[in-house]
């Protein structure tokens, strides 16, 4: 019952749940279908990142943790780590969009695809995963929205305290799936591997600056909450300092562990250029294809790679013209 | 070409998009916070005095303060009733267009005739009024502010937490300002008086 309690509505908001409920039924079903027809469902771990994912996303914008999110400014941060940083990049991370896809009714296939592929959409497309835009996004976000009088607002009014909520989110799937998409550029993926890693270790910068201003400045810069009233008697730099925390460690913290992840597919795609090159070297013609399964079970034991080594293999027609 | 046409309609759109996002109200000529835009019109149902059920339309035509607290309250609710009665002195007869209304968090304690007695040791024009927790959490819930009550301890004492937001209505109920407990009680009447005149 207390568990129901937290996962019932606080605030309720049509669109947080409509949008939860389609993305997670979406994506069940696009499991149950691939199972049905034979084609590699995506792995458990990445459903579960998925599902888990989509939970503390829910929970964040919709139930009564957004009240606690509202009055104390540590957890408001918590909030935003969730949406803006934890939650979007296990989402992103569980690459959900090919099952989502799956997930629709075949009749919407074909249309879907024309819509996807019409120049308008190509072109929002193209501009939010260029690099230096997806960069000022993510971070602009964090800085916009701590703006003090930016903030003010943002917690007094409805509609901008949504906008708030909803920007963040949105634009953490959107950027750590630049970050993490498991193809080759190659294969539709906006950017290299390379730029990839430097990008999400840059944006550990100015996360850092704000995160560590916050945590170590005394003076209080967040009035509203001293206004509307806080949940629990905490003193007010108190808060902000631990609010500030949250943005400095466990928000960079991502960012190393996304360029890890990238990281550690960058090392499996070098490895496989280069095992291939060996391959081709010792057996002659069509045996080529063979030790492919064997590095990818390998690659198995550590889920990330897997899903950059199916990349990979994928991609080994655009590979060959490389030297 | 008409790609670089879209291109840049599309980002003129997300400039745009994002000034609406968090543009700035124009600065008036309030000591007090703007929130005419931001924040919704009064409304409300609660227990006024005499244990009657109001709503907005008790206060209807009125210039309206609104203000949380519970009559126990050591320190924060005097003091912020105290600032506003003072104002309400200096406008003079201008005052009467003007009501204060006290919400108590604290029911339990904070009958009607309690509420009533306390809210006009401060001022004629401050009305006292509660409800049942439901209706105190649609209204706080509205205007974006907490309340809590600890549990009782051993001697049935209990401990609240309310906001300090002072917010003013016009006597259309639009929602026009939000006082900060750091302005005196001069600046509070000049802008009181600024809004009514507007």
């Amino acid at each position: 019952m207390s568990l129901l309690r937290w996962l019932l509505p606080w605030d309720f908001s049509v669109t947080v749940l409509t949008c939860c409920l389609t993305f997670v039924l979406l994506y069940a079903r696009g499991v149950h279908r691939s199972r049905q027809s034979g084609t590699a469902a995506p792995a458990r771990w990445r459903q579960s990142l998925f599902y888990l994912g989509m939970l503390l996303i829910y929970i964040p914008l919709q139930t009564r943790y957004d009240y606690f999110a509202q009055h104390m400014f540590w957890m408001h941060r918590l909030q935003h780590f969730l949406l803006h940083d934890f939650a979007s990049l296990m989402v992103a991370l569980a690459f959900p969009w090919p099952v989502l896809g799956a997930g629709l009714p075949s009749r919407w296939h074909a249309p879907l695809r024309r819509l996807w592929q019409s120049a308008p959409l190509r072109a929002t497309y193209a501009i939010l995963t260029q690099p230096l835009i997806a960069f000022t996004l993510f971070v602009g976000l964090i800085y916009l929205w701590l703006w003090p009088s930016v903030h003010f607002r943002a917690m007094l009014s409805l509609r901008e305290y949504k906008c708030m909520n909803w920007s963040v989110a949105v634009d953490g799937l959107l950027f750590w799936s630049l970050i993490l998409d498991p193809r080759s550029k190659a294969e539709g993926a906006a950017m290299h591997l390379g730029p990839r890693i430097f990008l999400a270790l840059l944006t550990m910068v100015p996360e850092t600056i704000i995160g560590a201003y916050l945590s170590l400045h005394q003076g209080v810069v967040y009035t509203v909450y001293a206004v509307c009233g806080r949940l629990w008697p905490v003193d007010a730099v108190t808060d902000q300092q631990l609010g500030g925390l949250i943005v400095w460690i466990p928000a960079s913290m991502m960012c190393s562990f996304a360029a890890l992840i990238v990281l550690r597919r960058w090392m499996y795609h070098d490895e496989l250029v280069r095992s291939r090159g060996r391959v081709v070297a010792t057996v002659a013609g069509g045996a080529a294809t063979r030790p492919f399964p064997a590095v990818a079970r390998t690659a198995a034991a550590l889920p990330a790679a897997a899903a950059a080594v199916t990349g990979t293999a994928l991609d080994l027609p655009a590979l060959a013209g490389e030297p | 070409m008409r790609a670089p046409a879209r291109l840049l309609a599309l980002l003129l759109a997300c400039a745009v998009g994002s000034a609406g996002c968090s543009s700035q109200a124009p600065a008036g000529t309030y000591h007090a916070a703007d929130i005419s835009s931001i924040m919704p019109a009064l409304s409300f149902h609660l227990i006024g005095p005499g244990g009657q059920p109001i709503t907005e339309q008790f206060v209807r035509g009125k210039t309206t303060i609104l203000y949380f607290g519970y009559t126990h309250c050591p320190d924060e609710c005097p003091t912020t009733l105290a600032r506003l009665s003072a104002a309400l002195r200096m406008l003079g007869p201008a005052a009467n267009q003007i009501r204060v209304l006290f919400v108590s968090v604290d029911p339990q304690r904070d009958s009607p005739p309690v509420l009533a007695q306390y809210a006009h040791y401060f001022a004629p024009q401050v009305e006292g009024a509660s409800g049942t927790d439901a209706q105190l959490t649609a209204l706080t819930k509205r205007y974006r502010v907490a309340y809590r009550r600890d549990p009782p301890d051993a001697h049935g004492d209990y401990a609240v937490y309310h906001s300090s937001a002072v917010f003013v209505f016009d006597a259309d109920g639009r929602a026009r300002l939000l006082v900060p407990d750091t302005e005196n009680p001069t600046q509070l009447a000049q802008d009181l008086s600024t809004l009514s005149a507007g």
